[in-house]
């Protein structure tokens, strides 16, 4: 396994203010997963379910109130400063926002040379261009500015600043969730080149059930800081009914398949008052009286598929 | 048809963004108005509800019949009696389209205060009565709430219950679903399209998804770099799509069954105003290219603006 998480659990604290009381959410909470070399796995759930909270606590970018990283058999949580950022160079994130996440005062070339200069790795000659050319963008770019390009032509500068280092893992945070549904086509098929030219593992955050059956090849399902489902195939029919509903919000592009929209009555419960059980029970069509007052905890059948529902589908 | 636009033109400055556009919509009908962002579909939203001086835009060319005045003639004062009142607009994002020091009920009541003359307590009751039919739970309580206390999908219900409140004939809903969760989505889209259906409104739904238009559309207009591309019934388009931009947005979503790797998105992106191509605005990116592509610019003829249109897939 190349990245091993076990008991994960992030807390945030919202300090005293005025006129109102400290507070505290658990936005993860007690999340296992392991990672093998070579995957593609999506992680899939709605906004506050604690996806991109995971995605940073997984690269360190945050401290974890409770569990460990472990990363190619280090425990990352326990790295000192000097080692941990020798191991960033084995493990990247491109982040959602192509705007806000390129600086508007560097040029291409300053952007995919800063990871060399923060590292302290001397730049191989001609290793922009190589960069670009692997994102497919046009070498003249490289003195061009963020504000010159397009959103999609952001997020592959995005994916080449990633890729800068050469790592082995990758942690994608809904990164074509800002692009037209014609351009994220063209970066999903970019990220799919990449992955099979230079062997990557990818971790990728979405929001989008039916785009992410797509292409990944294991789904995890959070719903309010847990995982609920984990399909080894993508394809498989979900057992969760959250993860039921998740699917039966995405539309195909095909009139003939049209929806009957049951929906999801209720709405997600506030992460800083949870209620007790499952926290899905409120608005799950098969909750029972143990759902409301019990956990269900994560099991695992005989291929693998594990679900958190006491009276899965 | 309630609303016809016929060869209109739109102005900003000294381009055109706009060409000769031309659709139409009855009562009772759903009309789903599709292309990448830079095609023109807000702009289109924007003139039909006059709103065009906001951004310095002008008509310059074309008639809008709404029941068969024609709005580009109509004086400001004309235009103010009709928006909000038979003609409602929802706009993409609902954080921004509330007053945040405003409470809920107070905006709903507003809008029939001033377009229906009800005196604040029949206002109060009727705004009650449109909140409890979008399935708002507590829908008293919600009125004397902030924007700021509410879920991004209770915000767009609440906008809707704005385009209500007027008893609206034709609603123009401008991606009303882009800023929100699957779930949520999948929900407005139900009451949107419920409203249809039971009170006979018109809609022209606004999106770049085309498992959205899929789902709900009767009819769909493509546009593309200003000009509509195609312009079919909904099952025909999805069936046998024409133009070649159709087929390659439909593609751009992942179906069930889809091969790896088939999901490609279209190369390039949609030219800026100051940049469009000469001839068939798509043709640098289309896949079908061939004599007289380059040169002139194909017209609107059975329902196809293309001069290779596929033939049926």
């Amino acid at each position: 396994m190349l990245v091993n998480l076990t008991a994960l659990s992030k807390k945030f604290d919202t300090p005293v203010g005025f006129l109102k009381p400290a507070r505290s959410m658990m936005a993860v909470r007690g999340v296992s997963l392991s990672i093998s070399k070579g995957s593609f796995v999506g992680v899939v759930g709605e906004s506050g379910c604690g996806k991109s909270t995971l995605a940073r606590l997984v690269l360190r970018l945050i401290e974890p109130t409770s569990g460990t990283v472990t990363y190619d058999g280090t425990d990352l949580t326990a790295l000192k400063p000097g080692p941990m950022r020798a191991m960033r160079r084995r493990m990247q994130m491109v982040f959602q926002d192509p705007y806000s996440s390129l600086d508007p005062r560097y040029t291409l070339a300053d952007v995919l040379t800063e990871p060399y200069v923060v590292q302290g790795v001397k730049l191989p000659a001609g290793r922009v261009a190589e960069l670009l050319a692997q994102v497919g963008l046009s070498t003249d770019t490289a003195q061009s500015y963020p504000h010159q390009l397009s959103g999609g032509q952001r997020q592959r500068v995005g994916i080449a600043r990633a890729l800068a280092l050469a790592p082995e893992f990758l942690v994608l945070d809904e990164p074509t969730a800002s692009l037209d549904v014609s351009i994220q086509a063209q970066i999903i098929s970019l990220l799919q080149t990449l992955r099979a030219d230079l062997g990557l593992t990818y971790l990728f955050i979405s929001h989008d059930l039916g785009l992410v059956r797509y292409f990944c090849d294991r789904i995890v399902v959070m719903y309010l800081g847990s995982v609920v489902e984990d399909m080894p195939d993508p394809q498989a029919s979900p057992r969760h009914p959250y993860t039921a509903g998740l699917m039966a919000s995405t539309f195909a592009p095909d009139p003939a398949k049209r929806k009957d929209i049951a929906l999801m009555s209720g709405e997600i419960p506030s992460p800083y008052n949870l209620p007790p059980g499952c926290a899905f029970a409120g608005r799950c069509p098969r909750a029972t009286a143990q759902c409301r007052a019990e956990n269900p905890t994560l099991t695992t059948d005989p291929k693998g598929h594990a679900v958190a529902c006491f009276n899965p589908i | 048809m309630l609303l016809a636009v016929q060869n209109l033109c739109v102005s900003i400055g000294s381009v055109q963004p706009l060409d000769q556009i031309s659709f139409g919509v009855d009562k009772g009908e759903i009309l789903g108005l599709v292309g990448e962002s830079g095609s023109g579909k807000s702009l289109t939203a924007l003139a039909i509800t006059g709103l065009l001086p906001l951004i310095g835009g002008r008509v310059s060319a074309g008639e809008i019949l709404f029941d068969g005045t024609d709005l580009t003639r109509l004086p400001e004062a004309g235009l103010r009696a009709l928006r909000g009142r038979r003609i409602a607009f929802i706009t993409q994002n609902p954080m921004t389209a509330l007053d945040p020091v405003q409470r809920i009920g107070d905006q709903i009541d507003i809008v029939a205060r001033l377009h229906l003359g009800l005196s604040k307590p029949k206002a109060r009751a009727r705004t009650i009565d449109i909140l409890t039919q979008l399935r708002i739970p507590e829908a008293r309580a919600i009125c004397d709430a902030y924007p700021h206390q509410l879920s991004g999908g209770m915000k767009q219900r609440i906008v809707i219950a704005m385009a209500l409140a007027g008893e609206p004939d034709l609603i123009v809903a401008d991606e009303p679903t882009t800023a929100l969760d699957v779930t949520v989505q999948a929900q407005i889209i139900e009451i949107l399209s419920g409203l249809v259906r039971e009170r006979g409104l018109a809609l022209i739904l606004i999106t770049h998804d085309m498992g959205v238009v899929a789902q709900v559309c009767d009819r769909v207009v493509v546009l593309y770099a200003g000009r509509v591309a195609e312009t079919r019934e909904v099952n025909a388009l999805f069936r046998t799509p024409a133009h070649p931009y159709s087929r390659a947005l439909i593609d751009c979503i992942p179906r069930e069954g889809m091969a790896a790797g088939a999901l490609t998105g279209i190369p390039g992106a949609v030219p800026s105003v100051a940049t469009y191509p000469s001839g068939c605005r798509y043709h640098p990116r289309c896949a079908n290219v061939g004599a007289g592509c380059r040169d002139q610019a194909p017209v609107l003829a059975q329902g196809v603006a293309c001069f290779h249109p596929l033939q049926g897939a």
